[in-house]
């Protein structure tokens, strides 16, 4: 059995975050990630982000991960790759399987989970022929691989992730056919769409898939437009010319080690699902559990980062490393950036889902 | 289908002209500017702090949409490659007595290089016409967005607003 201070779940945006955080108030901090590189999410953002200056705003995602890296590293800060939280156990115990061949148990006295979140698939006739792929495995293969999944895509999937993976893909080389949005207006930010608007790509709102054709892959797409209740409406079918469909169909938070260690969850739709309740700390309704990220709901990297410093602050503050009101003078200046970031016309259903969940973490 | 932002993917004329960093008529005819295409409230400031002329303007509020003064643009182009949106580019009406001048960010390989002929396209990606490439400039600062200057007939002066990619 291994001991530590403090175990994080997951090194994407938020986990890194919340490990900085909490070692350089000099935690004893093990951080576990089942890929074989840390980052998460960040190396395949080969985009320039938004938010403000203090956000890392108009630095690529890839270098952000690579800052982040330097940073933990810089701090010493232990990391174990290859290992997969498996089980959680007496709110304290993790199973982790190492190099998909060992059993570890590590014992923390606080844990934060930054697992992350998985894409969402949706069915169609087709829809298990190869070229159909999540969004986010086609982005892998470009941005981390080097690998064109095909020429000719049609992306199913207005949302930022649908419209950033179709820029990109034009940037490695492929043609975007079509994007199709199922809702009658587009989900992305207008500048990502007008992007790929302007390099000749079509949109088709109110518009789903049909089926897809092939032998030994996609050849062909039928498209067909939807009503008012998202309904077929018969008789609008057109065929496209494609080899491959991304579904960015929007994500599903990763809860398994949430459910497994007793948190009590709200269904908060708008960000995902059913999400750990959690409190301005992070704090889940198990005394030594905190959550950080897409875990506890769907949001971007610029939250996810600064969720995990709320996470590692209050975590090291729990542990006696950082007094009450240190703590808190620095929760409340980053629930002002959190603030900040939740605004606007696509902030502010997220700012609404945000305050229901702390007050049922409040009760 | 009604050409929309939400619609179509890219903003409409009139879109643009309601928003408070969009060039009037006058004012884009009246020397060279920077025009912001930025019309929806997203957190997103860069691009303020990067005008040396403080002519843009976001304030408090990072989802406030960029105002752009035009008394104090230079169009310097420093805007261009902060925005990570790439939503801004310098046109210039007086450029010439049948051109008109066009900078703007560009993100795919490979490409141009000075001299060569390219097409000019409008927010949809429609074909506007040839245009001739008078510069390309990608140095590190600019971080793998590189700004391509084109100059093309003044007569399409308002439709262009980026090239095809070459392929």
């Amino acid at each position: 059995m291994i001991v530590t201070e403090l175990a994080i779940v997951g090194a994407g945006p938020a986990g890194l975050s919340a490990s900085i955080e909490a070692r350089r108030a000099r935690v004893d901090v093990l951080l576990i990630d089942e890929n074989a590189r840390p980052g998460g999410q960040l190396f395949k953002q080969i985009h320039k982000f938004f938010g403000s200056r203090a956000h890392k705003a108009g630095i690529r995602g890839i270098n952000i991960g690579t800052e982040l890296l330097r940073e933990s590293e810089e701090l010493g800060i232990h990391i174990w790759l290859k290992g997969e939280v498996c089980g959680i156990e007496n709110g304290h115990n993790l199973w982790v399987v190492r190099d998909r061949n060992r059993s570890e148990i590590v014992k923390a006295k606080k844990i934060i989970l930054a697992t992350g979140a998985t894409e969402n698939a949706v069915t169609f006739p087709g829809w298990d022929l190869p070229g159909v792929m999540g969004a986010g495995a086609a982005q892998t293969m470009i941005n981390v691989n080097r690998v064109l999944p095909g020429r000719k895509v049609i992306m199913l999937g207005s949302g930022n992730v649908g419209v950033i993976v179709a820029y990109q893909l034009m940037q490695a080389g492929a043609e975007v056919v079509a994007v199709l949005e199922a809702a009658p207006v587009l989900g992305g930010y207008g500048v990502h769409t007008a992007k790929v608007s302007r390099a000749g790509v079509p949109f088709y709102v109110s518009h789903t898939i049909k089926r897809a054709f092939g032998t030994n892959h996609v050849e062909a797409v039928e498209i067909v437009e939807l009503d008012n209740s998202f309904k077929q409406i018969l008789g609008t079918e057109q065929i496209l010319d494609a080899d491959t469909v991304c579904l960015a169909t929007g994500l599903t938070p990763l809860t398994e080690l949430a459910w497994l260690a007793g948190c009590k969850f709200n269904f908060v739709p708008a960000l995902g699902g059913h999400l750990p309740i959690h409190d301005d700390k992070m704090h889940t309704t198990q005394p030594d559990i905190f959550i950080a990220g897409d875990i506890s709901g769907i949001e971007e990297a610029s939250t996810a980062m600064e969720e995990g410093r709320l996470a590692g602050i209050n975590a090291a503050q729990e542990l006696g490393y950082i007094s009450e009101d240190e703590a808190k003078i620095r929760t409340d200046a980053i629930w002002d950036s959190l603030n900040s970031l939740r605004s606007g016309y696509f902030g502010q259903k997220r700012r609404d889902s945000k305050d229901l969940i702390l007050q049922n973490g409040k009760r | 289908m009604e050409h929309s932002l939400k619609t179509t993917g890219s903003p409409s004329l009139e879109e643009l002209y309601k928003s408070p960093a969009f060039p009037t008529k006058e004012q884009l005819h009246k020397g060279p500017i920077a025009i912001i295409e930025c019309i929806e409230e997203i957190p997103c400031n860069p691009c303020e702090a990067s005008c040396p002329k403080g002519a843009i303007t976001i304030g408090e509020s990072i989802t406030n949409l960029p105002e752009m003064d035009y008394e104090k643009c230079t169009a310097c182009g420093m805007c261009i490659t902060a925005c990570p949106g790439l939503a801004i580019y310098i046109k210039d009406y007086t450029y010439g007595d049948t051109k008109a001048l066009l900078s703007f960010p560009y993100e795919y390989y490979p490409l141009p290089k000075a001299g060569d002929i390219v097409q000019a396209v409008d927010r949809q990606g429609n074909y506007v016409c040839d245009a001739e490439v008078i510069k390309v400039r990608n140095p590190k600062s600019y971080d793998h967005t590189a700004v391509i200057t084109i100059e093309y007939p003044k007569e399409y002066f308002e439709e262009a607003v980026n090239m095809k990619r070459i392929k």
